[in-house]
């Protein structure tokens, strides 16, 4: 189930037709939008190595054709990735780009040279590390770190483990010069063998014991934030460690990973790729009968549908609900999209007493006759997000493939016929990646809720005396250690309002904190309804003397419509002023989804300066003179004064 | 199986791997005919053979091998 990613469709047997056809295509003007949503559904099924390699070949010439040409802004995230470590890794890095695609992630994976993975680390001349990275990955093994034989005399054991440790810290500081986006470092996969049995793991020398040793080491790195982890010990625990070392294949072919279980390990590695590129998906939209309860409620009512304990059909559909409510304790918005009557539909959340889930879990609740695809349009909508940001969880085959073909874009999980897998399902496809977990993601579910909330309210009066009425806090700080985590996650998810789409990884912005030549500034937006958390980011940069350059300006569009980019120009101007900067340049880069902020800098008062063929442009505005409009909010924070002033 | 109905499978298998179109296979092709026939490819066309025939190879079985003739004989012994 877990090795063979059973929540994706069987490969078409025509799978290498339809590549070619699509490959054809990449050579007229087809925009790169369409090519490259044809190549992330291509990845959306169950792929053994040659169909990921072929898929990889086609992702890295489309990828040139697409940097060379006129074919329009990507779709998908772009990374380019190193991968060094034990043994042969061609083939896991086949893996990695095909399943990248999956997670809408274009990755060109640079191998490095074989058996050199401690040179290509330290040597800052390797070709590895002088091939314009985005990150690497370090894929080591015990054998590699001479943690294959026990070591029983407890001391050595311990050095053993200590020297692995340093050895891997040394390579993760020699990539991190050449990795801007950081370096992940897969656990090791511990070897079956016993030596003692159960006791091995009291055994401080055995290997098993060794092994786990360094991993809580990797796990102790990560959690300093100088490595991302990508657990491929889990990974295995779930497919099995006996099909996982595969010593035939070690022996022969120097396979570290059984080719079994590569299809696997490539989707772990490509999901974290997605977190850190922000591709994860950010809400769950479920279908109702059948699926978060077994029964039709217009036939069956409120009393005869299967949910709670006392049938193993209830237990089910409970399981599905509790790992909803989980997932929403993590920031996933929840959102229901049935056919049925909507009174009909709600009736359960209310009056059921097993439901775990309730009306107030659910940021938008659609149900009504009318197609699924449409109504996750409407979905999307209400919610402000992408329909790339969706999960579509549904019982029903035919709806699932109406979804699929209408929206390529959603991710819509196989579900097997017992209802008791479908939770397994879900959780296993790995749609909600994360490498953070901030104070915002704690209560996103709600803050989706409560902007349900004004939306009503917004339709009750006119839109300045709402405003006026929300009582809205911003505060405005410059970049800083509290904030760092949530203003890296902004800068890497925000993709509709974003002015440059540019992505910076939690290690630059640690570096801009104290970067002369830059401004960070970070923005919260509170009101009568609720804490917004931090909303948006600005990354402004002395172009000259007198010129301030924004080099990145983005919002999460939860606050799209409360004059927030008009307090965030106050904001900037500001503290372009504390600076003596006399003008601010403003730069839109078109992406396939920012097309919301095009005429940004033209709404808030910039001359334009030029606009180049691929839709980019630059904008001007000069300081002298310029005053802020009144807006229906005041500041907080250390730089509240100077933007008042 | 017959020998050339292992042998069409095998081509099958070839056209996968090696990512290419026009591949003339006969018993007599080896690694020199063909480009895409490397090392690393060579790993993976023994694995997908592996699977496609549900068979194992021992390494010593598959290590002296000269051309798809000699392999398709290979797997003929492995299904019998």
């Amino acid at each position: 189930m877990v090795a063979t990613l059973d929540w994706l469709l069987p490969a078409p047997p025509d799978f290498r037709a339809q590549l070619k056809a699509l490959r054809a295509d990449c050579g007229t003007d087809a925009p790169a939008a369409t090519i490259e949503e044809r190549l992330s559904s291509l990845a959306l099924h169950q792929l053994d190595l040659n169909r990921l390699g072929q898929l990889a070949r086609a992702g890295a010439d489309w990828a040139a054709i697409q940097a060379a040409g006129a074919h329009g802004p990507a779709l998908l995230a772009r990374l380019r990735l190193g991968l060094i470590g034990a043994g042969t890794l061609d083939l896991l890095a086949d893996a990695i780009a095909g399943s990248a695609l999956r997670h809408r992630v274009l990755a060109e994976v640079v191998v490095g040279d074989y058996g050199s993975a401690v040179t290509d680390a330290l040597n800052p001349a390797s070709r590895l590390r002088s091939a314009g990275l985005d990150a690497v990955l370090l894929v080591p093994d015990h054998r590699m770190l001479g943690l294959d034989r026990p070591q029983l005399e407890k001391a050595a054991a311990e050095a053993l483990v200590a020297a692995a440790l340093e050895t891997l810290s040394a390579m993760v500081a020699g990539l991190s010069e050449d990795a801007p986006a950081g370096v992940l470092v897969a656990t090791l996969v511990p070897p079956l063998e016993p030596l003692f049995g159960s006791f091995d793991a009291l055994e401080p020398g055995s290997v098993h014991a060794m092994v786990s040793a360094v991993n809580a080491g990797l796990v102790a790195m990560a959690a300093s934030g100088r490595i991302t982890l990508v657990d491929f010990a889990r990974a295995a625990s779930w497919a099995g460690l006996a099909g996982w070392h595969d010593d035939a294949q070690w022996h022969a072919a120097k396979l570290a990973i059984s080719p079994d279980m590569l299809p696997l390990a490539g989707d772990m590695v490509a999901r974290v790729l997605g977190a850190l590129r922000g591709t994860s998906r950010k809400a769950l939209v479920l279908d109702l009968d059948n699926t978060l309860w077994g029964g039709i409620i217009g036939d069956d009512g409120v009393d005869g549908i299967a949910v709670g304990q006392g049938s193993a059909r209830g237990e089910a559909h409970l399981a599905v609900q509790a790992l909803a409510l989980a997932l929403r304790s993590r920031g996933v918005v929840l959102a229901v999209c049935s056919k049925n009557e909507e009174a009909t539909a709600k009736a359960p959340f209310t009056d059921h007493p097993d439901m775990l889930l309730r009306d107030e879990h659910i940021a938008v609740f659609v149900a009504n006759w009318g197609d699924k695809a449409t109504n996750l349009r409407a979905i999307a909508a209400a919610l402000n997000i992408g329909l790339d940001a969706l999960v579509f969880l549904d019982d029903n085959p035919v709806e699932r493939a109406q979804v699929r073909r209408e929206l390529p874009m959603v991710a819509v999980p196989e579900l097997p016929e017992d209802p008791a897998h479908y939770a397994r399902m879900l959780a296993m496809a790995g749609y909600f990646e994360a490498v953070s977990f901030a104070a915002e993601d704690r209560v996103r579910a709600d803050a989706y809720k409560a902007n349900a909330e004004r939306a009503a309210f917004a339709g009750t009066s006119d839109m300045a005396g709402y405003l006026a009425s929300l009582d809205m806090v911003v505060e405005v700080r410059p970049f800083d250690s509290m904030g760092r985590a949530r203003i890296a996650q902004l800068i890497n998810k925000s993709n509709q309002f974003n002015l440059t789409t540019r992505r910076y990884t939690e290690a630059e912005v640690a570096a801009l904190e104290t970067d002369r030549q830059a401004v960070g500034l970070q923005f919260r937006l509170a009101d009568r309804f609720g804490d917004n958390g931090m909303i948006a980011v600005v990354i402004l940069r002395q172009s000259s003397e007198a010129t301030l350059e924004i080099d990145s300006w983005l919002m999460s569009c939860r606050v799209l419509g409360r004059r927030m980019e008009e307090a965030t120009l106050a904001a900037i101007v500001a503290a372009a002023r504390a600076r003596s900067a006399a003008t601010l340049l403003g730069r839109y880069r078109p992406s396939a989804k920012n097309a919301m902020v095009a005429d940004h800098y033209a709404r808030l008062g910039f001359e334009p300066v030029s606009t180049a063929e691929d839709g980019s442009s630059e904008w001007r505005l000069a300081l002298a003179g310029w005053q802020p409009p009144e807006l229906p909010m005041r500041f907080e924070g250390p730089m509240a004064e100077l933007v008042a002033a | 199986m017959t020998d050339s109905e292992i042998m069409a499978k095998v081509a099958d298998l070839m056209v996968d791997v090696f990512d290419v179109d026009d591949l003339d296979i006969t018993p007599a092709t080896s690694a020199d005919d063909i480009e895409e026939w490397d090392s690393l490819s060579h790993i993976r066309l023994m694995i997908s053979i592996e699977r496609a025939f549900k068979v194992k190879f021992l390494n010593e079985e598959i290590a002296e091998l000269k051309n798809v003739g000699e392999l398709v004989q290979v797997i003929q012994q492995k299904l019998a």
